[in-house]
């Protein structure tokens, strides 16, 4: 938190960010924001005043971590390019537009968020598409913990999250609903398994695939493991496309391998805990 | 602290009415940089990397520890002392002095910074210990060190010691870290190895003594997360000579290492895997071997085990290890570039000071990344040869040992 005594730092003191409006440079419907070294409030601020002046393309340059890019943008068609390193929950609660990440993203990216599409290009960090409940997030490399915690589904609207490398330990934990895809081929580490333990923890809705296999002692204890079929496959075919085309990576070579199917055994599996029989 | 909630200027805010002018977006920040050459870093560079970290405290704490910063005092310990008043110094001084030899004392140098007020009386001392009560208590130097230390944390009011190690010294007090950095002109210092805390106190109080990093001799202990087991843990390290009387649960750590690596010698990764063991599940799948020691580590130093969430850098002479909570609970991001290595809580810190790394990475929970510093001597074993009865035999007595070894053959 900055406050006001504290905006304007004695002469010395070394600044993270500076609180002050970014360099702004348009050009039609395009627009470049220069983020080097400005807060993430005034960042935000400049980047929603250009979409509301209807800028279709922002691209951000020097970006280092500041936070809530492209957060709460209900603007579908408007896309978002960040340049750097994006910062914790980038895209949170975003409905409608498109974030690309030329980069890595911390933590957190996709929290709640409910429609639009992200894209990061490098790896992604811990409970990346918290509580997602819409939308489709593709990463391209390696994901940490948490990937995918408590993501739901409803009617229509139905989360899609791709990561093209390996996950850490609770991917899908306590999942409800939405599709979860790992492909573990652009991970950095050959030795790394393709997921950690606890995988499907708690799960009690939604499906994920493993492009390859993983071991029942991976798996939380609510889940079911077994080969995805054709009637399966029909679905991830077109959400493999559309990552393929978004990474410039070869579908059909994704789709050479078999993948596990992994989805909860019971709808309700505590039920009788709070409503014994 | 007061919120200027007429400060917020943003764009359109009637737009964005649910969002509120401001939030708190706590969560605790820290860093470590070791460079493995020796070459040295001014204080600058750990500054810039808490700096970008602003957000993940509240002002109230932030720290800084330096090794190789007193190269005109390399053998002789350095206290850095916090005092309330000047009794509290006078009464101090008289322990330090009937116990060391001081040989140069003087304030802390530091500067006015706005955003920085209420600091206590700081000093530092540069001593060695006076050979006679060394002699009669037949106590290492260490040792007598953290009975000092202990002693004067507990039983003088008023009193702190911010840190008490050779050739380093702790920085901290309550403000964001880039002020704290800047009132003690750590511009003008240069080390091999820095650890950088801001702190977002929970459930303790924010105080001079309560920022981090906590030290005892060379050991100093960045922390993000909760210790929710502080109390079996200081239960235990009690019974070892450890009083822990600062109100903050990451003095356990701090103890918890010196107890582990410096007095029952276990070898660094050992002692991590005491403080953060893999489950029992995991246990299970190991090969026999491995399995039979880490139960036998479980058994022993249960009540060693670190409990909740947790990142944590420890900042020694010759490296620093950083290391997360079992099932990685706190964010943690590792680098190297050249001979340099780094850990933060966040990517962004580790460009801001090293922009494009050989290499860049999350390490895996309970898995420690270890730094350390060419040439110079560890303050532990640093492999792992120890069968599980060597383990047990760290805290038994010795004829407890020699029939362990029996056994085995």
């Amino acid at each position: 938190m900055m406050t006001a005594a504290t905006s304007t730092p004695p002469a010395g003191v070394i600044e993270g960010y500076r609180q002050v409006a970014p360099l702004v440079e348009r050009s039609g419907l395009e627009a470049r924001v220069d983020a080097t070294g400005v807060y993430f409030q005034q960042l935000n601020d400049a980047v929603r005043r250009l979409v509301s002046e209807g800028v279709a393309t922002v691209r951000i340059t020097g970006v280092n971590g500041q936070r809530y890019l492209g957060a709460g943008l209900a603007a579908p068609g408007v896309r978002i390019e960040v340049h750097g390193t994006a910062g914790n929950d980038t895209a949170m609660f975003m409905d409608g537009a498109e974030v690309e990440v030329f980069g890595n993203a911390q933590d957190g990216v996709g929290n709640t968020m409910s429609g639009g599409r992200v894209i990061v290009h490098g790896d992604a960090g811990d409970v990346l598409g918290y509580g997602m409940r819409g939308g489709k997030v593709f990463v391209r490399g390696d994901v940490g913990y948490r990937v995918g915690i408590h993501m739901k589904a409803f009617e229509k609207h139905v989360p899609i999250l791709v990561c093209g490398g390996k996950a850490r330990d609770f991917f899908g934990e306590y999942m409800a609903g939405g599709m979860l895809v790992l492909l573990g081929m652009n991970g950095r580490d050959e030795a790394q398994p393709i997921a950690g333990s606890f995988l499907g923890a708690g799960m009690h809705g939604g499906v994920m695939y493993v492009r390859g296999t993983v071991e029942p002692w991976q798996c939380g204890a609510e889940v079911g493991i077994s080969e995805a079929g054709e009637e399966h496959l029909s679905g991830l075919r077109p959400v493999i496309a559309e990552y393929a085309a978004a990474m410039d990576m070869d579908a059909d070579e994704i789709l050479a391998a078999p993948f596990t199917r992994i989805a909860p055994m019971s709808h309700r599996p505590y039920a009788k805990l709070y409503a014994p029989m | 602290m007061a919120y200027d909630l007429g400060r917020y200027d943003g764009f359109s805010p009637d737009n964005y009415r649910e969002e509120s002018p401001f939030k708190i977006h706590g969560g605790c920040g820290l860093m470590g940089i070791c460079d493995e050459s020796g070459a040295l870093m001014s204080g600058e560079e750990p500054i810039r990397a808490m700096a970008v970290q602003r957000d993940r405290g509240n002002g109230l704490g932030g720290g800084f520890a330096g090794y190789g910063i007193y190269p005109e005092f390399p053998d002789h310990y350095c206290f850095h002392m916090m005092y309330h008043d000047l009794r509290a110094r006078d009464e101090a001084e008289e322990i330090l002095r009937s116990r060391f030899v001081v040989d140069h004392a003087e304030p802390m140098p530091t500067r006015p910074v706005r955003g920085i007020h209420d600091a206590p009386i700081l000093w530092r001392y540069f001593m060695t210990p006076r050979e006679e009560p060394l002699e009669e208590l037949d106590r290492s130097a260490e040792d007598f060190v953290v009975g000092t230390v202990m002693e004067i944390n507990a039983r003088v009011d008023g009193a702190f010691v911010a840190s008490s190690g050779k050739n380093m010294g702790a920085f901290k007090g309550v403000g964001y870290p880039e002020e704290i950095g800047h009132y003690f002109q750590l511009e003008d210092y240069a080390g091999h190895t820095w650890v950088g805390h801001n702190r977002f106190p929970t459930n303790t109080p924010g105080w001079w003594g309560g920022a981090h990093p906590f030290t005892l001799l060379d050991w100093s202990i960045v922390h993000n997360g909760e210790i929710s087991s502080y109390g079996i843990n200081a239960r235990y390290l009690e019974q070892f000579g450890y009083a822990c009387s600062l109100g903050t649960d990451t003095e356990v750590a701090a103890y918890l290492f010196d107890l582990l690596l410096r007095r029952h010698r276990l070898p660094v990764e050992l002692a991590c895997t005491v403080l953060a063991p893999p489950l029992w599940s995991e246990i299970e799948r190991m090969p026999a071997e491995r399995a039979a020691l880490m139960r036998s580590l479980r058994a022993v130093y249960g009540p060693a085990m670190l409990n909740g969430p947790f990142a944590i850098v420890l900042g020694f002479n010759g490296g620093m290890v950083a290391l997360n909570d079992r099932i990685k609970l706190r964010p943690l991001v590792a680098a190297r570039s050249g001979s340099r290595l780094m850990v933060a809580s966040e990517e962004s810190a580790i460009r801001t000071v090293m922009p494009e790394p050989d290499t860049l990475w999350t390490p895996r929970a309970g898995e420690p990344v270890i730094a350390r510093v060419k040439g110079m001597e560890l303050p532990f074993h640093s492999t792992l040869h120890a069968t599980p009865a060597e383990v047990s035999c760290a805290v038994t007595a010795a004829d407890a040992c020699h029939e362990l070894e029996e056994v085995a053959v």
